[in-house]
């Protein structure tokens, strides 16, 4: 006997629960084929405008977390993402039309990335802060601090999991809180990756995930007097000059697009691109 | 029940609306035989009636003057225990200039805080001060034991006095709950009378008097409507929803019924009372549907400081930041205002 198919209608990921977009408004996702698979939320700039609330929120609490708590936060993800990836790898295949062991070999990847970045978390300070030598008698420190609220612009192409993970898990590490809007193309991979956030550790809006068309949505996150910083690695196709101009108005930090398969590949330097430097005098005499 | 007739009997102390309205003989019995027969509130009727008008879409030019509007109807509060001069200070400078990056923004109609802040808040707003004016930003105070009124009629008189004396000129009175939950409407009628009474000033003028009900203790939608009535009769300038200390605290349809007595009142004498709904109103989008019920229940006459105030603190940044965005086309954040 044949079941019917339940298409499901997807939600956005917001402050750690799944709202419908505020507009109402869903597309559809296909498959390589063409055919229907599912409907996805259209997030709104309203929606976005709530995730940055959200993530605003969360910024003290996920910042003031140790290092190592992060860092076992973050391994708890890719732990999660091991128990899952029958259905990742299920759901690439479908959608990128990847062959299984292409798929099978990207969600690999991706639970590595999440466990090469989680190694990081209470180690990048060592490496890029400094005690700096002076001319007096003072200890002087550098220390990265997380920059803020990060709105991410991850990868569109093929590699959709890895893409994603490979933009938003530095981010993380240094203590941001995250919005990132999705592939648009093949968003089911992030909106898998929100239902394993939820049931992880990580907080209600650390990372906050919007599915619909990055071009409406990217402009109002790169003026948003709020977002601290623009990682526009995904955003080759959109005008991302114009984005940068946008953002530079409230003085954010901004990484440029990266094209092809090495697109956000592993690096201390995305770590880095999201910290602010704090430096520290401290007398020696009293200690 | 035995009813104490002695003092039911008793005659309340003389005012005119009240006279008016209920008769020369006013005494215990008769304004209560006045305020229990006034009909009751349908409760589900009024609360759809609140949130059809709270689905209202108001867009860009509407917009643009509604939250104009909100801040100048504001009435920039601090209550805290731990205020300080300082603080009264800074607070009066955020009600001259809201938003310092644009020079345009309105001020806020009023300063309110405690009795013993009104010389800070004098001194600090200078000529900016109404004093008894319509122009300028004016000063009011809680007065009566807030927020809970729990203390000797002398003391809420010596209370009112002193923060009248001080320049306030409104004053936020509290109800004692306790006397119109046990149905003692006439000494709650007389206290209004006598706190009306300790408002007045040197010169004969009067300081606004804002009667709170604090509607979160009193139930019912019934108790409300009465304790609006009473409020009024009493020579209440104003009624205030709340205190702020206690929750619920203004909702639409609390303030809603409010309003359907100031319009009652005002077919029926011409006059006109002023509504203050204070205490968990945040957003703008909250304060705009507060904007529109006004004007669907009482009309747009009284979409203007004499007659309508918000009680809020955090209000007036939300509002600030809806401006950026309407100016600047770009969502604006909590770094771009002032930390309260």
């Amino acid at each position: 006997m044949s079941r019917l198919t339940i298409p499901k209608t997807y939600k956005l990921y917001i402050g750690g629960k799944f709202p419908r977009s505020e507009s109402g408004r869903v597309y559809e996702v296909a498959t390589r084929g063409g055919d229907f698979l599912a409907n996805a939320a259209k997030a709104s700039r309203k929606d976005a405008r709530d995730a940055v609330v959200a993530a605003r929120s969360a910024v003290s609490g996920w910042a003031g977390t140790s290092g190592y708590n992060r860092g076992q936060v973050l391994y708890r993800i890719a732990e999660l993402l091991e128990g899952r990836s029958a259905q990742f790898v299920a759901e690439i295949m479908r959608v990128e039309g990847a062959s299984e062991s292409a798929a099978v070999a990207q969600v690999d990847k991706a639970i590595d990335r999440w466990v090469w970045y989680a190694g990081w978390s209470d180690k990048y300070a060592q490496v890029t802060g400094s005690s700096n030598p002076v001319a007096g008698p003072y200890f002087n420190l550098s220390v990265p601090e997380p920059t803020g609220v990060v709105a991410i612009v991850a990868p569109q192409g093929e590699g959709s999991l890895l893409g994603f993970v490979g933009a938003v898990a530095p981010a993380l590490v240094a203590g941001n809180t995250v919005i990132v809007l999705a592939s648009e193309r093949y968003p089911l991979s992030a909106i898998s990756l929100s239902e394993v956030l939820a049931t992880s550790d990580v907080p209600g809006g650390v990372v906050n995930i919007l599915t619909g068309s990055p071009a409406e949505i990217t402009p109002w996150l790169a003026s948003h007097a709020d977002v601290n910083a623009l990682d526009l690695v995904g955003a080759g196709a959109l005008e991302w000059v114009d984005l940068q101009i946008a953002a530079a108005e409230t003085l954010k930090r901004v990484l440029p697009p990266e094209e092809g398969p090495d697109a956000a590949a592993p690096s201390l330097d995305r770590i880095a691109a999201f910290t602010e430097t704090k430096t520290v005098w401290h007398t020696k005499g009293l200690l | 029940m035995t009813i104490d007739t002695a003092s039911a009997e008793r005659a309340v102390a003389p005012a005119a609306r009240a006279i008016e309205v209920v008769g020369g003989d006013l005494t215990e019995k008769s304004l209560r035989r006045y305020l229990e027969g006034i009909p009751g509130v349908d409760a589900v009727g009024l609360e759809t009636r609140a949130s059809a008008l709270g689905t209202r879409s108001i867009k860009t030019t509407s917009k643009a003057w509604a939250l104009d509007r909100i801040i100048e109807l504001i009435d920039l509060t601090t209550l805290e225990g731990s205020d300080t001069p300082g603080k009264v200070r800074s607070l009066v400078a955020k009600a001259l200039v809201p938003d310092a990056a644009d020079p345009s923004t309105p001020r806020v109609a009023a300063v309110c805080v405690y009795g013993d802040m009104v010389p800070y808040a004098v001194e600090a707003l200078g000529s900016a001060h109404a004093a008894g004016s319509h122009t300028g930003i004016q000063v009011a105070a809680v007065a009566t034991a807030f927020p809970s009124g729990r203390a000797s009629l002398a003391v809420k008189l010596a209370d009112t006095k002193d923060a009248v004396a001080a320049g306030a000129d409104e004053i936020d009175m509290v109800i004692d709950r306790g006397a119109f939950l046990s149905g003692r409407y006439g000494e709650v009628f007389d206290e209004i009378v006598a706190v009306k009474a300790a408002c007045e000033r040197d010169n004969g003028t009067f300081a606004h008097l804002k009667v709170i009900l604090e509607t979160g203790e009193l139930n019912t939608y019934d108790n409300v409507r009465r304790a609006s009535w009473l409020a009024i009769l009493a020579g209440g300038d104003f009624i205030k929803t709340s205190t702020g200390k206690v929750s619920p605290a203004a909702t639409l349809p609390t303030t809603l019924s409010m309003l359907e007595v100031v319009r009652d009142w005002h077919r029926l004498t011409g006059e006109k009372i002023g509504v203050k709904p204070a205490g968990g109103i945040r957003s703008s989008k909250d304060a705009i549907k507060h904007l529109v019920t006004v004007a669907e229940t009482v009309g747009e006459d009284w979409l203007t400081p004499e007659l309508f105030r918000f009680g809020a603190s955090s209000l007036l940044n939300d509002v600030l930041l809806q401006r950026q965005k309407l100016r600047t086309g770009a969502y604006s954040g909590p770094a771009y205002v002032t930390v309260d």
